[in-house]
């Protein structure tokens, strides 16, 4: 199981903007270079990218919470 | 074509020397490095004046292409650096030619900011004395703002430039501890602080929030009680306002009580905040290499023993400049 990997710190979202649809919910096929989330640090939202296609099968972070660089956001399935 | 083709600018590079001295009284802060021992070190290893021009990232550094022969160095923050794919390290004199091009990757593995020197050094034109970025009002650096795709940066003349092939070892980089200390002057507004709360203050293991980046770093993680005392003219009513002074680069106010913001390079110069000290300018490089979700703790210390860390640094660079032959 690969999983998609915060490439910085800050604060993670699931979506664009507070009112938007989720970028993907599980379930769903994401392509390589897809955006799956959004991180905020330094007064920056920087779009979080799967480096590979598959089907998100699990978010381990929840919608707007802190994290850590190189810390798992999600699992990316076959 | 004397040039350093921006092919990705990561996600917050600027150029950056030694700063901009002189100006704080007009509102002007120095801005400059962050970490001012990595920008020096990675000048000397390019054969550099050691306060000229070079690039700082945060998190996720830049890709560049070289049109001409240069020498380049990375220092700062440990991080995955490769020239035109393969690892190369950090803390070295790296040769390149038209055509190369050096990705700075992520993730950081230890620290926040790495630096990226040039022989030749970044050729913007000076603004004010320095050519460092300050991006609130858009001066210095290349065109005032963050590196973009697509930028094409002037570089300096390199004839001065030394052979390349020269490293700095590992006892002359900074260390990156877990936990940085943070040795603080305290002052200038510490009055308004309970004892207790300055105790507070000093045995609080403060945490890096998402607000961190070259203006000031906001900390989290305790809640600091003032003296109760009716506010005198011109201080807000905020316990945590006094009567507007300047801000020393590098001071620690409290909005609140339970916000603190430690002051950096970019910082506003004055307000109307209580300071209740002030980083020494020694550790502002450790506040540099923290990152959001960091813990760090203030060490009191005096003028003194601020004077003596820089001394220390001072002897440290010169280690650094007689083993380069600088």
């Amino acid at each position: 199981m690969a999983t998609i990997k915060s490439t910085m710190p800050g604060v993670c979202y699931r979506r664009p903007a507070p009112d938007a649809d989720p970028y993907v919910e599980v379930g769903d096929t994401v392509a390589s270079g897809q955006t799956v989330a959004l991180i905020e640090v330094m007064k920056n939202f920087s779009e979080l990218r799967s480096e590979q296609e598959g089907t998100i099968t699990k978010f381990l972070v929840e919608d707007g919470e802190e994290v850590s660089i190189g810390q798992d956001i999600a699992e990316v399935g076959a | 074509m004397k040039e350093l083709i921006v092919h990705t600018g990561g996600l917050s590079t600027t150029v950056q020397d030694a700063g901009r001295d002189g100006h704080y009284a007009l509102g002007i802060p120095p801005s400059g490095a962050m970490d001012q021992y990595s920008l020096r070190v990675a000048n000397l290893l390019v054969g550099n004046d050691e306060r000229a021009a070079a690039l700082e990232a945060t998190y996720i550094g830049p890709r560049v292409e070289f049109t001409d022969d240069r020498v380049c160095a990375v220092t700062g923050a440990d991080v995955p650096v490769s020239l035109n794919g393969d690892p190369v390290e950090s803390w070295r004199a790296l040769p390149v030619r038209a055509g190369d091009v050096l990705s700075i990757f992520s993730p950081v593995t230890g620290g926040a900011r790495p630096y990226l020197a040039v022989s030749g050094g970044i050729g913007v034109p000076e603004y004010l004395g320095s050519r460092s970025t300050y991006t609130l009002t858009g001066i210095g650096g290349f065109e005032g703002r963050k590196l973009a795709d697509g930028d094409r940066l002037p570089l300096g003349d390199a004839a001065g430039a030394r052979a390349a092939g020269r490293e700095v070892p590992e006892e002359l980089h900074p260390a990156l501890p877990e936990m940085p200390e943070i040795r603080t002057v305290i002052g200038l507004c510490s009055y308004r602080l309970t004892s207790a709360a300055l105790d507070s203050f000093l045995g609080t293991p403060w945490r890096v929030t998402k607000d961190a980046d070259r203006i000031g770093y906001r900390i989290r993680g305790g809640s600091l009680d003032f003296v109760e005392r009716e506010q005198p003219h011109g201080a807000g009513s905020d316990p945590a306002n006094v009567v507007d002074l300047g801000y020393p680069v590098g001071s620690i106010q409290v909005p609140g009580g339970d916000e603190p913001i430690v002051l950096l390079n970019d910082a506003v110069t004055g307000g109307g905040y209580a300071t209740v000290g002030t980083v020494i300018s020694v550790d502002r490089d450790r506040m540099a290499q923290t990152k959001t979700g960091d813990h760090i703790q203030f060490v009191r210390t005096d003028l003194e023993g601020a004077l003596a860390a820089r001394r220390e640094r001072s002897e440290r660079l010169q280690r650094v400049r007689e083993l380069l032959g600088a």
